[in-house]
């Protein structure tokens, strides 16, 4: 029997995780659902006394999200506009007692397709910290997420942090949800986007993302490349720029509704940046 | 079994230090509840998608089911406990009591802990702010708008009335009886309270909808895990092993033996220690399953190709319903217009907020049974016959309902933890999980139905014909009820001279389809309302004129013939609704020319429903009593399940005795204690049970008035002298004041010198067999009109606003009424746009979706009171006609906004999508 420990620093965090592999819990908010009805019998190292990972630093080169970064946190920090789509998924996140307790690291390492951080942090190009006592690497998000439920996290390995590069200072963010009610809402679809314009209103970059459309949310760089010189008002989305798309039936709707609505999503979520 | 150790916990709970040994992952709502006593704090999920159980964590909102104890090191947390100050209400408990916030209650300490989290830091909040801080927390029974208003109105004065004098309590804003204790946290409901001693019961269930079953070696269970003191199977059953509702079905096994027909039906109950129970697998057992192709929908249940689902009835129909009136062939062919089509709806979960629970002990030679029930002296019966006892040896005692809606009728934990009890001769207890209560009761009856209506040149309809086929699952519950009603209300509360109406109610490997609000009326309505749009149109009339026109009046007859001479309100309701139906429709196409993407619309539902049972004795008795000590307590069998019957009940027999409504007590539903006041459900106990209140409260002061020798006018008084001393009732009259010592008369039920009786049985006819008679004594009558608006580009669907009117006859409390009528809205609401139970996939609360107080639209409620003169004061019921109109209103609104006629209910934005992609109407 491994007893339960809930360590006060990284330090000791890391080292018990050098000694046995561990169920890691935070916030809670995907730990327990899971086991509804079922013995917990899991041997969990719990982050949530960890409080230097519950900080969001500016660095020389952009944002560290501490590993306990919550919801709230984001919903109440001081950031640049282009976290504004970041900000808006927060707020959709269950209800308020989930961004209270639920963390950016949790939703990114539970790894759904639904998983509503995740098109906005691949659309700020966000890197994920994995330290252990052997390393500290990162990783883009695009390659943390190898699929449904799947990292590339080590058993031995802990996300310190979501690192966000610094964003072009007119870049803005915006984020399209669509579910079936006003709260509580787990997503259909949904769309990231960071989008950075001329006076004009021209786009001069463009990072979009869409979620729940696949095993995991996917950059669409075509429809990125091509958006890049055109007016936002006027932008067109053509259906080679969402082909990768793989939606599928669930309880939530069908993969053809899915794959259909993403056009309309994309264009909201672009033309909304402003 | 957890490899987790006990761990020394310190924290601050409700401003006092706490230090536990205890497992740190274990749920802090799990502590809380039976560690620490603090029942308050309600568990709904275990999964953090309901928000019973939000508390404060150093004052912000958190699920504690979804906190592990252990976090709480070096925090502070507030549960509901610690809002009241020494039994003084804060602010806003205060205005929650006041505006009728708390139904049942089981979201209530939720709700307010939330709504208490946005006030600390923003004590004028705005409504979007409200509803943001309460998102997170789900109703079942409020529709939210009484919630809202009390966190808005919080500190304000109000307009309830805590205590109506003498006389004047009927119509009154009486605040609820059991309002402040729901506020509190201490109220009891199922989960909430069990002997000291109790063992714990879990029930295994089958993961197949069909399937053969094995179970090897249970011993083996016995040895490993020593806290296991009992397997049962269905070999333990002493009595009958199946139950049902009615007399001669008694389908459904209590544990399942070889096979079982449907996804969650129990096939073991393992009885132990907490630990242990939760600790088994089916490997351990040596569960073994053989699956079988299983019958799903209506097609497959009536192919004849597998098997049938009962070996006893070959074709799969378990019922079927029949109403013919004239000929609607003749009256078809001589239409001038005639509208028809199909519908589908899917199962509907009634997603009460308290999952089933409760415990039973053997006292003597009798068991002792508490849980949550909607019909108490149905469960003794039941009970009685699978244990095999006499009726007398079975005592129900009912907690706090947490919401029932019909899914509380039929048995759940009743049967299994009173067989262990029995068997072990200890308290056993059990409380379902969120999926187990989802997987294993009833649903509302998914329909495939076909329905035609007619009408001449003028309008005037002239036919209907219905169809419908109901999904009953693999026991028979309310299906044959179902199967019964629907005929009788399908054509709506209009006059149609010629009607013609079957129904089956068909077998299937789905979950047991029962009652839910309105059994099967709410879906044939949507078919309904839907022809009458159509016909409208045809011949070139306002939908609401129509409708107007076409109401049933008094001297009308019904499609079962019987003559309506009383109280049919359904013109008023109508008629009240056509200013805002034409501002409204006028208001939704001037938005519709200025935007492409949006559409409004607005679209009219319509309800009418026979109160009691169908051609059936329901006869309900009520008693009131006054002890020595002047105690006055109402002994109330009508169950309260949230809506308030508790408080109406007092309200009525108070102005019927003459005495004011504070100075009640009240037992409820305790079947040593209480009358058979029937069940709650059919929208009956407003009617039947508060006609028996007022016979009771009639029949008490009779023998008052008698006793003093006075007049009939005279005014009562009571002296209520706590537990010492001798209770005076005042009798004052023109010949002046008679005064009767209570401790002079000799006691007798339940230790009262005076007690008074009433019972009231509506009176019916039995139908013939073409259905032709007068099915029930009364009917309730209401329409509603709501606002939608409909993006065409994603096929979502939001309800802007929302009119319903409602004749009731006499409204008994406003409030409570008022709160019926925007629980029901939502419950349409989510019937219409969100709610589908798929059995294996929405066997949780995120992906099976409610309507959260986001979705809500503004509802004005308009109460007509046309009185039936059977009724307490006039009053009939409103329980399911609060429901019925709102999904059609809403699929009009859609019609009317974007042209397309959903077919296939909920309209989740997929479908609405698809439909009007197909017709051509989301280009944008």
């Amino acid at each position: 029997m491994i007893p339960y420990l809930r360590p006060d620093n990284l330090e000791d965090a890391l080292s018990a995780l050098s000694e046995h592999p561990r169920t890691l819990l935070a916030g809670g908010t995907d730990f327990f659902p899971a086991r509804v009805g079922k013995p917990i019998t899991d041997n969990v190292l719990d982050l949530s006394g960890v409080e230097s990972l519950r900080k969001i630093q500016q660095t020389a080169d952009g944002f560290m999200l501490g590993g306990l970064t919550t919801w709230t946190d984001i919903i109440e920090a001081q950031l640049p506009p282009a976290f504004d789509g970041l900000k808006q998924a927060a707020k959709t996140i269950g209800g308020v007692q989930t961004q209270n307790a639920g963390t950016l690291v949790g939703n990114i390492c539970n790894a759904s397709p639904a998983a509503d951080s995740v098109p906005n942090l691949l659309a700020l190009e966000a890197q994920v910290q994995l330290q252990s006592v052997r390393e500290t690497r990162m990783l883009p998000l695009e390659e943390f997420i190898l699929g449904n439920r799947k990292t590339a996290k080590k058993e031995d390995e802990l996300i310190s942090g979501i690192f966000i590069p610094q964003p072009a200072e007119k870049g803005r963010g915006n984020f399209e949800k669509l579910g079936t009610r006003a709260y509580l809402v787990i997503s259909i679809v949904m769309v990231g986007v960071v989008a950075e314009l001329n006076e004009s209103d021209e786009i001069l970059n463009l990072k979009i993302a869409v979620g729940a459309c696949s095993p995991v949310a996917q950059r669409l760089r075509l429809l990125e490349q091509e958006a890049v010189g055109q007016k936002l008002k006027s932008i067109k989305i053509l259906p080679a720029h969402f082909e990768s798309l793989e939606p599928i039936d669930d309880i939530r709707a069908t993969a053809d509704y899915r794959k259909k609505v993403v056009p309309e999503l994309l264009l909201r979520a672009i033309k909304g940046v402003i | 079994m957890s490899t987790t150790e006990k761990t020394t916990v310190s924290f601050i709970l409700n401003d006092i230090p706490q230090t536990l040994s205890v497992n740190p992952l274990r749920r802090f709502s799990d502590v809380l509840r039976e560690d620490l006593g603090l029942t308050g704090t309600k568990v709904g999920c275990d999964a953090g998608d309901c928000g019973a159980c939000t508390i404060l964590v150093d004052g912000e909102q958190r699920y504690a089911c979804l906190t592990a104890v252990g976090q709480l090191e070096g925090h502070s947390a507030r549960t509901v406990e610690g809002l009241a100050k020494n039994g003084d209400l804060t602010a806003l408990q205060q205005a929650f009591l006041d505006e009728g916030a708390a139904q049942c209650g089981i979201c209530t300490p939720g709700m307010l802990m939330a709504a208490q989290s946005l006030l600390d830091r923003t004590p004028n909040p705005t409504e979007p702010q409200v509803l943001d801080a309460l998102g997170g927390v789900l109703c079942r029974c409020t529709g939210y708008t009484k919630i809202v208003e009390a966190v808005l109105k919080a500190g304000q004065t109000s307009a309830s009335e805590a205590t109506p004098p003498s006389g004047s309590a009927v119509g009154s804003r009486m605040v609820k009886v059991d309002g402040k204790q729901k506020l509190t946290g201490e109220e009891i409901f199922s989960a909430d309270h069990a002997p000291e001693d109790s063992l714990w019961l879990r029930a295994i269930r089958s993961p197949h909808p069909r399937a053969k079953f094995t179970l090897a070696h249970p011993e083996k269970v016995l040895n490993k895990y020593p806290g296991i003191v009992k397997i049962l199977t269905a070999d333990d059953v002493t009595g009958n092993n199946g139950f049902g509702i009615y007399p001669h079905i008694k389908d459904q096994p209590v544990l399942a033996k070889d096979h079982v027909r449907f996804r969650g039906e129990a096939v073991v109950a393992l009885v132990g220690e907490r630990d242990a129970v939760e600790s088994v697998s089916e490997e351990d057992l040596g569960l073994t399953w053989e699956p079988l192709e299983a019958i799903r929908g209506w097609d497959a249940a009536l192919s004849g190709k597998l098997e049938p689902v009962q070996a006893e009835i070959p074709d799969n129909i378990l019922a079927e319903g029949l109403l013919k009136k004239n000929d609607v062939e003749k009256a078809f062919a001589e239409s001038f217009a005639v509208a028809e089509g199909n519908w589908t709806t899917s199962a509907v979960e009634h997603g009460y907020i308290e999952p089933e629970a409760g415990y039973a002990r053997k006292v003597g030679q009798r068991l002792e049974i508490f849980v949550c029930t909607q019909s108490p002296y149905m469960d003794q019966t039941e009970v009685a016959q699978v244990l095999g006892l006499e009726l007398e040896q079975i005592r129900i005692i009912p907690s706090a309902v947490g919401g029932a809606f019909g899914g509380k009728l039929d048995l759940s934990v009743q049967p299994l933890v009173a067989l262990a009890a029995w068997i072990l001769e200890r308290p056993v207890r059990c409380i379902y999980t969120r999926p187990e209560s989802l997987a294993s009761t009833t649903k509302r009856h998914p329909v495939q139905m076909r329905a035609k209506a007619g009408c001449d040149k003028d309008g005037m309809l002239t036919a209907y014909e219905y169809h419908g086929d109901f999904n009953t699952g693999a026991y028979a519950s309310w299906g044959p009820t179902v199967a019964d009603r629907v005929p009788i209300h399908c054509s709506g509360p209009y006059f149609v001279p010629n009607v013609f109406a079957k129904t089956r109610a068909l077998l299937t490997n789905e979950s047991p389809s029962g009652a839910f609000r309105g059994f099967g009326t709410p879906q044939a309505a949507i078919a309904n309302d839907a022809l009458l749009d159509e016909l409208a149109e045809k011949v070139g009339m306002d939908a609401l004129d129509f409708r107007i026109k076409n109401a049933l009046r008094k001297g009308d007859r019904t499609p079962t013939n019987q003559l309506l001479e009383n109280s049919v309100g359904q013109l008023e309701c109508l008629e009240s609704l056509k200013s805002r139906w034409d501002s409204w429709r006028k208001e939704a196409e001037v938005f519709n020319q200025k935007n492409t993407k949006l559409k409004r619309g607005v679209g009219c539902g319509s309800a009418w429903y026979g109160c009691g049972n169908t051609s059936l004795s329901n006869p309900s008795t009520i008693r009131v009593g006054i002890n020595g000590e002047g105690k006055l307590t109402l002994y109330n069998g009508a169950m309260d399940i949230g809506q308030g019957a508790n408080t109406i009940m007092v309200q009525i027999c108070a102005d019927a005795l003459g005495l004011p409504a504070s100075q009640f007590e009240y037992v409820m539903g305790d079947t040593d204690l209480t009358a058979d006041a029937g069940k709650t459900s059919a929208s009956r106990q407003a009617f039947v049970s508060g006609k028996a209140t007022q016979l009771a409260g009639e029949h008490l002061r009779a023998q008052i008035i008698h006793l003093a020798e006075a007049t009939e006018n005279a005014t009562l008084h009571l002296e209520q002298n706590g537990t010492s001393g001798s209770g005076e009732i005042i009798v004052a009259d023109e010949t002046g004041e008679h005064v009767i010592v209570l401790a002079d008369i000799l006691p007798q039920t339940n230790g009262d010198v005076l007690t008074g009786e009433g019972t009231f049985d509506p009176p019916t006819t039995p139908l013939d067999e073409n259905r032709q008679g007068s099915p029930y004594a009364t009917y309730g009558f209401g329409a509603h009109i709501a606002e939608v608006e409909v993006d065409t580009m994603l096929g979502t669907t939001k309800v802007l606003r929302l009119a319903a009117a409602h004749d009731v006859g006499k409204t008994i409390n406003p409030t409570l009424v008022e709160g019926q009528i925007h629980g029901g809205v939502a419950q349409g609401l989510g019937l219409a746009l969100m709610e589908e139970y798929v059995q294996g996939v929405s066997e949780n609360l995120h992906d099976y979706l409610l309507p959260t107080v986001g979705d809500m639209p503004e509802i004005e409620v308009i109460l007509i009171e046309d009185p039936e003169p059977l009724g307490p004061y006039g009053a009939k019921g409103i329980g399911e006609h609060a429901l019925i109109p709102t999904a059609p209103a809403i699929l009009g609104g859609i019609k009317h906004a974007t042209g397309i006629s959903i077919r296939h209910v909920p309209a989740t934005p997929d479908r609405v999508f698809t439909a009007l992609q197909e017709a051509g109407k989301n280009n944008g």
